[in-house]
């Protein structure tokens, strides 16, 4: 019998679960990443992962779970998987338990849960607060076992550039450069899965990892794989401001009682301890009585832009407010958010036990991504799957806190045996492809480095870069107006005439950074495009796209999917209906209980 | 007046095979750079401040904010993560040298594979018996938990191994470092990875294993995330004479 092979690309949690899952069911796995797996970008999730077990005894359940998923979500998301994956969450919790995580604990020695947002159950395990890290490091530490047992081999150190599709159509491997010989080379698979993470580097700085540009995603687009609901972009209301990168502040902190407040008096220039009570305007709970600091994101974001530019009560005029810990024990900010804490601390120099930290909102994550079918995490091209934060199916218009690390684990869970399933149905293995097909797909790929190598400029990558990231944050992010996106979609095609003519300033073939860059660049500007086009088309508000000159939901034209497509080098949209037969829609609110 | 300066210096080397060699770099001050923000600026205009024109700056770095464990490199002579450096805390010139204990990849980049092998070596996990349902993990004191997640936030740096005298190499057979001897420590604690502890104590009991620390401590000091390495060190060493004297005794 043929023994089919599986290639995962990415090694963060929903790449490392689908490895798991498949090198169990016998099929031998290559594991492709730019980094180290053990450093991907999932580490830096913080606060914790949701899981309806209902052990504060509050009466919580998966259908509570999977009502405020699709709530929070504002009824954008296909239902029949999110209810899945809220069912499968408690079963994720324990299979984490059991590999070891370091999951705080009870003093009966159960696991502790706390409140994240849009929610008004403790639904939420975490490790301090370094969960993403510590669950990265179970499924590593897995995989790692799997590896040394022959059934997986990874490659680390290389970058994906693009698949190899036969003549009908059908992926059968990819195209790889090794970061350091900038060798291109072709792998052979009879189906691939995508974990490739989130899209951070489009808007420039975000909270996310230098790894995180959205590349393959695009690559695969531009090769005939649908993307889905790129406008729906997350920016998360605290995180500390930075020149290279927007750091987190998690979800935890108000989880744990954290506090967000301004003062009331516009220019007050006292230092936050000494503002008496009565001064402060803890806006969030003034607004949503009954969330308070614990509203969705997009909420608590829009909240705090209208509090800095439209009441003008930004810290001393400028782009923050405070996320104030100062009055939790010191004790249990030690036992539980330390992980957080340490990083304001370690960035700004100030102890944010005994000063409020300053925070802004910052661009976190993309709803949006691959399209996949609502069964098994089939993307439209045959034999390419995917899971985690490059697709799109469980989030809707805007993801609840703690649901991300739930999402990239259970699809990666179904997406591995679904892939295993298919290579081993597939009639015509990817071995008996003719070698042509791998060949003509590595000669493409070497032309397009070739070509950035050798062509004369005067432009450069780091400025079209910088360009780019200042163009969606300041249009593409919480605020969308029509004749702004159009601005900066006219400035994205500007940029990738600009990209034509950059200048490498490395030439060198080891190890070269800058054409690795070079390559990224070029995707992100696509998919940048591909953002910009579908929140410029949806005329209405919903979770995290918000068109003030179309406040409200608008079920009746635009309860629909948007799914682009990539035919003769243009970006096409359509639109699918949403699959909304387990909850009826209703209004979104979070001033009142739901 | 004069605008404010970062003076860089940065040793180089083109590949694995090739001679070191520096260059230095004046950057536009601003407020709150880090040494990743100096290397972005080298990157957007890589000219030297003799107005030579060169090639960007080869380096690891991801987060960015000292969890994934990639942008170790030395500042200023100390083993430590970029990300967190911050100029204004640093004298100038500032010097970046790759680390000195792992195979230089490019410039700054290091290879740092010998750690992961470690890991593998000493059975560094849990052995479950497969993700399907099984119900659930082992209850655990929360002092059990408190002690053991510290050591769960190793991010394999490597700046333990980079400042440890005993390190000299990275074959098999070469002192592994506190990291890996800190991982046996959180797995032999766990409930289910006390099972296997033998398995991981011997693999310690090797060459390169956890007799191969002479005590100099800079692990310790070196750790950006403050994790006891020379008491897990002492408790595996512990663990390593006790299961050495019963293999004796029952020879």
């Amino acid at each position: 019998m043929r023994q089919p092979k599986i290639i995962v690309v990415g090694g963060g949690l929903a790449g490392l679960m689908a490895t798991i899952r498949v090198a169990e069911s016998g099929v031998p796995v290559d594991l492709f990443s730019i980094v180290p797996v053990k450093r991907s970008h999932s580490v830096c999730a913080q606060g914790g992962i949701n899981a309806a077990k209902n052990q504060k005894g509050e009466g919580d359940t998966t259908a509570k779970h999977f009502d405020d998923t699709i709530y929070g979500g504002d009824f954008l998301a296909n239902q029949p998987l999110v209810k899945r994956m809220c069912e499968a969450a408690p079963g994720i919790i324990d299979l984490l338990d059991r590999m070891g995580v370091m999951f705080n604990r009870t003093p009966e020695g159960l696991l502790d849960y706390r409140r994240f947002g849009g929610t008004l159950y403790h639904r939420t395990a975490f490790a301090g607060a370094t969960t993403g890290q510590q669950l990265l490091y179970a499924l590593d530490e897995q995989v790692r076992r799997h590896e040394s047992e022959g059934k997986v081999r990874k490659y680390e150190g290389f970058t994906f550039l693009s698949a190899v599709l036969d003549d009908g159509g059908v992926c059968r491997g990819i195209c790889a450069m090794d970061l350091r010989t900038m060798e291109v080379r072709t792998f052979a698979a009879d189906a691939v899965i995508f974990c490739t993470g989130g899209i951070g580097a489009i808007f420039g700085r975000s909270t996310n990892s230098v790894v995180c540009t959205g590349s393959a995603q695009s690559a695969l687009f531009q090769q005939g794989v649908d993307y889905a609901n790129g406008e729906f972009i997350q920016v998360h209301p605290t995180a500390i401001p930075g020149e290279d990168k927007l750091r987190l502040m998690s979800e935890s902190a108000r989880g744990e009682g954290g506090r967000v407040w301004v003062p009331k008096k516009a220019g007050d220039t006292r230092p936050a301890k000494s503002i008496p009570e009565n001064d402060r305007f803890y806006f969030l709970e003034e607004w949503y009585p009954k969330y308070g600091n614990l509203v969705p994101r997009d909420i608590a974001t829009r909240a705090i832009h209208r509090i800095v530019y439209q009441e003008r009560l930004g810290l001393s005029g400028q782009a923050a407010v405070y996320l104030d810990v100062t009055h939790i024990p010191r004790e249990t900010l030690d036992r539980k958010l330390e992980g957080i804490l340490e990083i304001y601390e370690k960035f700004l120099g100030v102890d944010p036990r005994e000063e409020p930290m300053k925070v802004f909102p910052a661009m976190h994550y993309t709803m949006g991504g691959m399209w996949v079918n609502a069964e098994d995490q089939a993307t439209s091209v045959h034999g390419i799957y995917a899971a985690g934060e490059c697709e799109y199916q469980y989030h809707g218009a805007n993801r609840l806190g703690a649901n991300s690390l739930v999402s990239c684990i259970f699809g990666g869970g179904v997406a591995g045996p679904a892939a295993a399933k298919y290579a081993k149905n597939l009639e015509k293995g990817a071995n008996a492809v003719e070698s042509s097909v791998f060949d003509r797909e590595r000669q493409r790929q070497e032309a397009l480095n070739q070509a950035l190598i050798s062509q004369d400029g005067n432009e450069n990558i780091m400025a079209i870069w910088r360009e780019l990231g200042e163009t969606m944050t300041e249009h593409v992010t919480v605020t969308r107006i029509n004749k702004n996106l159009e601005t900066a979609y006219s400035k994205l095609l500007e940029l990738d005439q600009r990209f034509r003519k950059v200048n490498l300033s490395d030439r060198s073939k080891w190890s070269n950074q800058t054409l690795n860059f070079a390559r990224e660049l070029g995707n992100m500007l696509v998919l940048a495009r591909v953002i910009t086009i579908g929140a410029q088309a949806r005329n209405e508000s919903r979770g995290a796209h918000y068109k003030p000159d179309f406040p409200e939901r608008d079920d009746a034209n635009w309860l629909k999917t948007t799914r682009a497509k990539w035919i003769n080098g243009e970006i096409q949209l359509n639109y699918e209906p949403v699959n909304i037969s387990q909850i009826t829609p209703r209004p979104r609110r979070y001033d009142a209980a739901k | 007046m004069r605008e404010k300066q970062v003076i860089v210096k940065v040793k180089r080397q083109v590949s694995p095979q090739g001679s070191p060699y520096w260059e230095e770099f004046v950057l536009k001050w601003r407020p709150a750079m880090n040494v990743i923000i100096c290397l972005r600026d080298i990157a957007e205009n890589p000219v030297t401040r003799d107005g030579k024109k060169t090639m960007p700056v080869s380096y690891d770095s991801n987060c960015l904010e000292e969890v994934c464990g990639s942008c170790a490199m030395l500042v200023n002579g100390k083993a430590r993560m970029a990300c967190s450096a911050l100029v204004d805390k640093l004298e100038q010139p500032i010097r970046l040298e790759p680390m000195s204990k792992f195979p230089v990849v490019r410039d700054l980049a290091v290879d740092r594979q010998f750690m992961f092998e470690s890991l593998k070596r000493v059975k560094a996990w849990i052995p479950i018996d497969g993700t399907y349902d099984l119900g659930e993990g082992p209850r655990m004191a929360p002092e059990t938990q408190e002690k053991a997640y510290p050591l769960s936030r190793c991010i394999s740096c490597g700046n333990c191994l980079e400042v440890c005298p005993q390190v000299t190499g990275t074959e098999r057979g070469d002192f592994v470092g506190a990291a890996i001897i800190s991982q046996v420590r959180l797995f032999n604690m766990h409930p289910t990875g006390a099972m296997h502890a033998s398995e991981r104590i011997n693999a310690l009991m090797e060459p390169g294993g956890v007799q191969g620390c002479a005590n100099a401590q800079n692990c310790v000091q070196a750790c950006p995330k403050d994790i006891p390495l020379t008491e897990s060190i002492a408790e595996v060493n512990r663990e390593a004479w006790k299961q050495a004297l019963l293999g004796w005794l029952i020879g």
